[in-house]
């Protein structure tokens, strides 16, 4: 387990290397958020917890409920498996927490809201807005769950959940609300009609309702941002102009992470959004940071195992009572607030715990926060032959000579042939193409860059380039380089070739 | 399907049968006994002849008007047929609300007998569809049974207040078809329609009938984009019968005493005014008659003139068939002397005008056809079902065609949604046939190659065309509605719920404070057009929460109030908005939609519209139009916004349009200069509320709920008139204040009413950048790359840098803090989050190291909010 793990860590790290941050946000974006809807709708809302672990259970051990309840204790290796399951479902899958965590104002003005337009029928726009991770989804994920846990609210309020990164234009957003909403040109899971025809008619549908005696319509943008980049941003004109007129009472609700989310609007799209706003910042302190992470590792005092979940809790107290642990925490904690990191860590250390390891240990914890932290370009360093290795200090030279002036590979091979017959003893020569080769295979791994000039006639070799690496990194690798020639590793450290 | 495309293009031709049986010397005109009206390719003519029972083309196709033609006659230039008539309604065209006092269903073929004084009953005669049958059933009878669908029965009357006996006295012309009219006058051109003498002097005679067009089956889903179609066509009887109003009442409405009629002269109104006088005095001079000129002129008579006398009109020639009476010239000069601009104007549209008149006649020799000219039942039923053959064969065309002009709409919903208005007959047809048909027409239709082209181009919508009957269809009924909740919604418990429901913007206030003369400008603008029966454009602009749109809602709900007591004529009110639409051109698809209930793909509709404008109809309501949103109607060559401005312009169109938009000069900005000059000047700008006004909005919502403090109130609107002036963001800071007080109320018993601390709140709330919270409450290393950034952007001396130099710093400031340093991948990441909530503007990340970096804030900004921490 360990060792795929960490495979597919790494794996991880060199997409990440890659520099596709816009991607790796969207990608993670759709494995951490599981539909919203499945977690609040699916009856056990109320979240019987006995049922939920019996299910559980039951799908580890195959055994029925009656064989359990005879046996009343499990053995080891079942406890662990279930904590695992338990937690990771925590960790990674988002599950709601039975309150929000530090958000209780934010959640009062929420919910209120909410409630409001279910039971009286009044019209609300509102922000959510907050810095990725803080909580939002899962603020307005518990909020939806309490309302709907209202009898007045349960069968009248109708959701529509669309989000920026899916819906991306106005006709996609239409045909999807049309479908949530189930109007009448829905047939099966297909919305007829033309865009014009669709927007009419949605505009008709709201228009027909009233106050009193409409089911009122919870609109959850997410990712906000984006629909005002939609054209004339009408979708925005005709939800927000809905919630300030006598129809249909609707719930605008949208979800960004953009502070200046108001700015993007048009001043008549500005002009109909209510302008309330609720900002998700974290102000939490270390130490409820770290009660925190004690909080989501403990297991729940359900759990079929007494005795395991006791000995767990209490070796998790310990743990994070411990200094090193405590320092670890604490790196975190500096380098964001968000929930989303730590968990990703949490997720890591718990995916350490087997049978013969059945407690989470602060080596584990290290372990995690070594992988976190890790610098995705020193990973990729560490696989390069020594070679290529040499032309990347080669490069560090050239660039400290030169200030960052770009370089080509002439230069480089320049630079890498001066030491060669200079200092070198331990690396012989290489042909000219070999070295190219090595040059080449660097730039495919992204660690120099030609300098973007449009011009593809020149020469290969006298290409300009830049070298992707900070001056630490290139240092830092060679440090950790399994079995580097100490001759390369001087020549690095000298100042001037 | 639209009615209108079930026409087939055929050309109708009137000629008068027989010499003219009178003459009017003095108002030139010639009156005939009868005409025939042939149509094309058929060989037996149509004859309607006075006395006869006519249908007469109305907007709606299917349910043409219906009249006894009384009177026949063309004017001095022979080109111009005019018919006198008495109209009947049918019962989809009495007013909705009126329906009821039937008090019993009403027959399918019944009609009723329109007594109205205020309705024109002169049509152009070429409007004349042909002859039909009605029957005189006496009140206590009951209908006949098994007769002719096509005969139509007639048992009461209606005389725009409630349904009365019809004596069948007056069912008889009132005069004898042998005693002809009193004076007569050479044809007119087409050229030059309606407003002619006849109708100028009838609108002072006072005995004036009105009527409204009728339909051979109920269809009340068009019921009602057709009732009470007035029947004036003319401005000079309207205003005429204004005045004689003015004269009997002043009448008054709330607040709005100061503007009755007679008072509130628009310059509009002042050149109607003179025009009535000039040609009250020409008259009257000419007719040698009381002054007053309350004489009917059908007691004249003339010597018979019974030659026969053939002509055929086509109707885009021009030649002027003059005829020999030298008094011609005489009444030139009289008519050139009126000065009338908007004749000339029609003159000169004259070819766009033919062409469409001719499109127009070629569509209906199927009407005709339908008409029970021949009395027997067999060729009756043929006929009808060669019409419904046509029919169908007519609308795939369109269909076929509608579907080249535009892909946003797909043909089969479009069927499908059009269907539910449609005929039984139509829905009976099965989709094989119509399928079937599809494909032959197709391979015929002109656009053919055209659509092939585009079919290619768009491949993903062929197999939803070509499979229509199979693809699961959308419900024939649709109706956009959302499902209604289980139980009522609770009503406002306490005073602060109360005052919150109150403040919502979307409560409908009972009036629109601090906006009293805007209201009164806008009012006395569409009020003058609607009575004179005219048109005109209005641009209205204002900053957004000015109340522009309220006002002109406001307005139109007190003049159809006013309607509704009959003391303006009806009207018919439209509301498109440039943001509600996915495209410029939907508005005409909108427009079209509200007018007549009919579907169709832009250009169609775009055409009918023209169509409906322009055509000389006989009888209609004046439509008011509301655009709002006007900019978003802006395209390149700006079509929408010039027709929208052109219609009102065109002489019979009666269009009334208010524009709204929020820049002042935006007619100066966006606009062309024809567009620009068709909007013409009549403008009106709305300014931003100021405090006073605020709190004036403020408080006449409120209505004596007592929720505010004095000083709260006041506080909020001085903060939001200095930001905004808009209302909608005042009333939300109130609305959003409650609810603190109400929050706050729990805890601490205060005076229960909302306060300056919780207005206070509520401002900075709404106001208060969100920056500097944001820069608190940001991790320890999301402060410190801030810090690195303002440190490189000083070190630098520019206000950008690339992602490696802020880096650097950054490890320094790591070390001056005693941090742990960061690797450049946690430090990439601090930075895109940084990057995300929009403190710093970044470049795509895929740069890396050289991602350049921008501070969104101020820099003083960043250093107070790390400085207080």
């Amino acid at each position: 387990m360990s060792s795929h793990g960490h495979r597919t860590i790494r794996m991880f790290n060199v997409l990440h290397i890659s520099c596709l941050e816009d991607v790796h946000t969207s990608v993670s974006w759709a494995a951490e958020r599981p539909l919203l809807s499945v977690h609040i709708f699916t009856p056990e809302i109320r979240n019987v917890a006995g049922r939920k672990y019996l299910s559980l259970w039951r799908e580890i051990t195959g055994s029925t409920l009656v064989t359990m309840s005879k046996r009343r204790s499990l053995t080891e290796a079942q406890c662990v498996s279930l904590a695992q399951k338990l937690l990771r479902e925590r960790l990674c899958h988002q599950k709601l927490p039975d309150r929000p965590l530090a958000l209780d104002s934010q959640y009062k003005h929420l919910l209120e809201l909410l409630r409001r337009t279910a039971v009286h029928g009044e019209s609300n726009s509102v922000l959510i807005v907050g810095p990725r991770g803080s909580g939002k989804t899962m603020l307005l994920g518990c909020v939806l769950r309490e309302l709907m846990s209202l009898k007045e609210a349960q069968k009248n309020v109708l959701l529509v959940e669309l989000n920026g990164l899916l819906q991306t234009d106005d006709k996609i957003a239409l045909k999807e609300i049309t479908r949530q909403l189930h109007l009448e040109n829905v047939v099966g899971d297909k919305v007829f009609g033309s865009f014009a025809e669709n927007l009419a008619f949605l505009l008709e549908a709201l228009k027909k309702g009233d106050k009193s005696s409409s089911r009122p319509v919870v609109f959850v943008l997410d990712e906000f941002d984006l629909f005002a980049h939609h054209k004339n941003q009408t979708l925005l004109y005709n939800l927000l102009d809905v919630s300030q007129s006598a129809q249909t009472p609707v719930a605008v609700l949208g979800l960004t992470c953009r502070l200046d989310v108001l700015e993007l609007l048009e001043k008549r799209v500005k002009s109909r959004f209510s302008h309330r706003q609720i900002h998700l910042f974290s102000s939490l302190s270390f130490a409820q940071y770290v009660d925190a992470v004690r909080s989501q590792l403990s297991l729940p005092p359900d759990f079929p195992d007494p005795k395991f979940s006791d000995a767990w809790n209490h070796s998790v107290t310990k743990l994070c009572e411990e200094k090193s642990v405590e320092e670890i925490l604490r790196r975190h904690f500096n380098s964001s607030k968000d929930f989303r990191s730590l968990h990703s860590l949490l997720f890591l250390s718990v995916s350490r715990v087997s049978v013969s390891h059945s407690t989470l240990h602060e080596a584990d914890l290290l372990e995690a926060s070594r992988l976190i932290s890790a610098d995705s370009k020193a990973i990729i360093l560490h696989g390069l032959s020594i070679l290529e290795l040499c032309l990347i200090i080669a490069m560090k030279h050239l660039n400290d000579t030169y200030d960052g002036e770009p370089f080509n590979f002439q230069m480089v091979h320049n630079e890498f042939k001066k030491f060669i017959q200079r200092k070198s003893h331990s690396i012989h020569k290489f042909e000219k193409p070999v070295v190219m080769k090595a040059f080449e295979h660097l730039l495919q791994l992204e660690l120099v860059r030609p300098v973007d000039s449009g011009v593809c006639k020149v020469q290969r070799e006298y290409q300009l380039m830049r070298l992707m690496l900070e001056h630490g990194q290139v240092m830092e690798a060679l440090q950790r380089y399994p079995q580097c020639p100490t001759d390369v590793k001087q020549w690095a450290l000298s100042a001037f070739a | 399907m639209s009615r209108y495309i079930t026409r087939l293009r055929m050309r109708r031709t009137y000629k008068w049968n027989g010499r003219p049986v009178g003459e009017d010397r003095k108002l030139k005109r010639k009156y005939y006994e009868s005409m025939s009206i042939s149509v094309e390719g058929k060989t037996e003519d149509a004859t309607v002849s006075s006395g006869q029972y006519i249908l007469i083309e109305g907007d709606d196709d299917d349910n043409p008007f219906v009249a006894q033609l009384h009177k026949l006659y063309t004017d001095d230039s022979g080109k111009k047929k005019t018919a006198v008539v008495q109209w009947f309604v049918r019962m989809c065209e009495v007013p909705q609300n009126k329906r009821k006092l039937l008090g019993r269903d009403p027959h399918p073929q019944e009609i009723f007998f329109y007594q109205d004084r205020s309705c024109d009953n002169e049509v152009d005669g070429e409007t004349i569809l042909g002859a039909v049958q009605i029957e005189y059933v006496p009140a206590e009878n009951s209908f006949p049974e098994g007769k002719s669908k096509d005969i139509l029965f007639v048992k009461l009357l209606w005389d725009t207040k409630s349904f009365k006996a019809l004596d069948p006295e007056l069912m008889q012309p009132p005069q004898s078809p042998k005693s002809p009219p009193p004076s007569s006058r050479g044809p007119q051109t087409r050229a030059l329609p309606t407003p002619d003498l006849s109708v100028m002097k009838r609108a002072m005679s006072g005995t004036l009938t009105r009527g409204s067009m009728s339909t051979g089956k109920m269809n009340s889903s068009e019921a009602e984009s057709l009732h009470s179609a007035s029947k004036l066509s003319a401005a000079k009887a309207l205003s005429a019968k204004r005045r004689s109003r003015a004269s009997s009442g002043p009448h008054v409405r709330k607040k709005l005493d100061l503007c009755s009629p007679t008072k509130n002269v628009s310059r509009d109104d002042v050149l109607g005014e003179i025009l009535d006088e000039h040609t009250e005095k020409t008259l009257t001079s000419k007719l040698n008659t009381s002054p007053t000129g309350r004489i009917s002129i059908s007691i004249r008579l003339t010597p018979l003139n019974l030659n026969e006398e053939e002509r055929v009109f086509p109707l885009s020639s021009h030649s002027p068939d003059k005829p020999k009476l030298t008094a011609h010239d005489k009444d030139d000069a009289t008519r050139a002397r009126t000065p009338s601009r908007r004749k000339d104007s029609a003159a000169l549209r004259e070819p766009a005008l033919a062409a469409l008149a001719e499109e127009e006649h070629e569509d209906s020799p199927i009407q005709t056809a339908a008409t029970p000219r021949s009395k027997r039942k067999s060729a009756q039923l043929v006929s009808s079902r060669i019409r419904k053959q046509l029919n169908v064969l007519g609308n795939k065309v369109d269909r076929l065609s509608d579907g080249d002009d535009d892909d946003d709409c797909f043909i089969p919903t479009k069927t499908d949604l059009q269907s539910s208005s449609d005929e039984e007959e139509e829905a009976k047809i099965d989709s094989e046939d119509e399928l079937i048909v599809k494909k032959r027409r197709g391979s015929r239709t002109p656009r053919s190659t055209e659509k092939t082209r585009v079919t290619a181009r768009t491949p993903r919508k062929t197999p939803i065309k070509k499979t229509a009957p199979a693809t699961p269809r959308t419900p024939r009924h649709a109706t956009p509605s959302i499902p209604s909740r289980s139980a009522p919604a609770r009503k406002p418990g306490n005073v602060l719920e109360e005052a919150r429901a109150r403040l919502h913007v979307s409560s409908v206030p009972e009036s629109l404070p601090c906006r009293e003369q805007e209201f009164q400008d806008i009012y006395n603008f569409v009020e003058s057009k609607v009575i004179d029966g005219t048109g005109g454009c209005m641009y209205i602009s204002g900053v957004p929460g000015t109340g522009k749109t309220a006002t002109v809602h406001e307005v139109v709900r007190s003049l159809q109030q006013s309607a509704e007591q009959d003391e303006i004529p009806h009207f018919h009110f439209i509301e498109i908005n440039g943001m509600k639409m996915t495209d410029p051109h939907q508005a005409y698809v909108q427009i079209l939609q509200k007018l007549t209930d009919q579907k169709a793909t832009p250009d169609h509709a775009a055409a009918l519209l023209e169509k409906r404008f322009s055509a000389p109809a006989p009888k209609k309501e004046t439509t008011v139009l509301l655009v709002d949103e006007l900019d978003l109607l802006w395209t390149r060559k700006q079509n929408v916004m010039y027709n929208l401005f052109d219609w009102p312009t065109r002489r019979n169109a009666r269009l009334v349009v208010l524009t709204i938009a929020n820049t002042m000069d935006l007619p100066e900005r966006i606009m062309i200069n024809r567009v620009a000059s068709r909007l013409g000047l009549t403008r009106m700008s709305f300014q931003p509320y100021t405090f006073k006004q605020l709190q004036q909005i403020i408080t006449s919502r409120l209505n004596r709920v007592k929720a505010f403090e004095e000083d709260a109130l006041q506080l909020v609107s001085r903060k939001v008139a200095a930001l905004s002036g808009d209302a909608r963001r005042c009333l939300d800071i109130c609305r959003r204040a409650t609810e603190i007080c109400e929050h706050s109320g729990s805890q601490k018993n205060g005076s229960g009413l909302v306060g300056m601390s919780h207005v206070m709140e509520a401002l900075d709330e709404m106001f208060s950048s969100s920056y500097i919270a944001a820069i608190r409450c940001a991790s320890v290393q999301e402060q410190l790359f801030l810090r690195a950034v303002i440190a490189e952007f000083r070190r630098l001396g520019l206000e950008e840098a690339t992602f490696q130099q802020v880096f650097v710093q950054h490890q320094a400031l790591c070390r001056v803090e005693g941090l742990q340093p960061v690797s450049v991948s946690e430090g990439l990441a601090v930075c895109q989050r940084l990057g995300s909530c929009r403190l710093l503007l970044l470049e795509g990340s895929r740069l890396d190291l050289f991602l350049r970096i921008r501070l969104n804030v101020s820099q003083d900004d960043v250093l107070y909010a790390l400085k207080a921490d």
